[in-house]
């Protein structure tokens, strides 16, 4: 397992060696900062924290300063933790660039996907639509909500109300190209989040090992 | 954004004839057959050219046995060895969809003499 923090900047095209088009993601992939290395010992398990991005001084906290100093660097605006690695590869305040990952190589991106708002069953759940004409009066609304014995309604029943905005993990996607001096990372697809967030890349956890 | 155009910018062709919509085209497609490689000529009139940077793509239509057929290219696409310009037509509308619904003498496009048609 390796991880890299990075932001996204937009999608375009590139042509692989075959001319076919590639849908690429370019996503600014470090430099980062190793924090912090968590150990069974003091914390229970092993992860590294990691930091990207600088934060202006006076809006760091004194706590956020002085745990960046120990890592010899200024506060940093996105911190997460990558679990799994091995530990003796890292030191705190090394730092990760781009060329971590090489073309090819499988990886998953996680961040946070675009706020829809308040949406409807159709475009949350993929319910379907009734008819909108012939007197139908059910149009986009919520269908059944269940059977009627219960006289309640089950918890999880699919409705209408905020959609996006959270989490999400995009799995296996492939890395075309690393751009080591403008430290870009091009990764095949699509990834959650609009421009200019911030998204973790991690090795594929389910990768088949072909 | 810009760094988004730089890291398309070496893959951007140069060798790319100025052309519109209503000229027709001889197009130079590298076909792969296993390990061969050959070169197949698609010819006929440009009727869309949209995007832009490394997106760019263009249409040609011909009729072949009576059956249209359209290709879309994209424009900075290694799988073109080259375009030819064969002849610059005068349209008025940058989308010719209109010769869909066309064949026979009413398809045709009038010859402009807009500048040298490259050898």
């Amino acid at each position: 397992m390796k991880g890299i923090l990075g932001r996204k900047l937009g999608m375009t095209q590139v042509f692989n060696e075959d001319g076919d088009v590639i849908p690429v993601t370019v996503i600014e992939a470090g430099p980062c900062v190793v924090l912090q290395k968590k150990t069974v010992e003091n914390d229970g398990y092993e992860a590294i924290q990691i930091g990207f991005g600088d934060v202006k001084a006076n809006r760091a906290t004194k706590p956020e300063t002085g745990h960046a100093k120990k890592a010899g660097t200024a506060p940093k605006r996105f911190v997460r933790e990558i679990r799994g690695v091995n530990l003796a590869d890292y030191e705190v305040g090394q730092q990760i660039t781009a060329d971590l990952f090489q073309p090819g190589e499988r990886v998953d991106v996680i961040g946070v996907s675009k706020g829809k708002g308040y949406a409807g069953p159709i475009k949350r759940h993929n319910q379907h639509r009734g008819p909108m004409a012939h007197g139908s009066k059910y149009h986009r609304g919520v269908g059944s909500l269940g059977s009627i014995a219960p006289n309640r309604v089950f918890k999880g029943q699919t409705m209408a109300g905020r959609m996006g905005g959270e989490r999400t993990t995009v799995l296996n996607l492939t890395v075309v190209r690393v751009d080591k001096d403008r430290n870009l990372l091009l990764i095949k697809g699509s990834v959650p989040g609009p421009k200019n967030s911030f998204v973790t890349i991690r090795s594929a956890v389910k990768a088949d090992n072909k | 954004m810009d760094i988004i155009r730089a890291v398309t910018q070496d893959q951007l062709r140069t060798d790319i004839p100025d052309f519109r919509p209503g000229d027709t085209l001889r197009v130079h497609v590298k076909v792969r057959e296993g390990q061969r490689e050959r070169i197949q000529v698609f010819e006929g009139i440009v009727i869309r050219r949209r995007g832009s940077g490394i997106s760019e793509t263009y249409t040609v239509r011909k009729v072949s046995y009576g059956v249209g057929v359209e290709r879309t290219f994209p424009l900075h696409s290694p799988k073109v060895e080259k375009i030819e310009v064969v002849r610059r037509g005068r349209v008025r509308r940058a989308k010719l969809y209109y010769l869909r619904g066309l064949s026979g003498k009413a398809a045709r496009i009038k010859e402009v003499r807009r500048q040298p048609v490259s050898s």
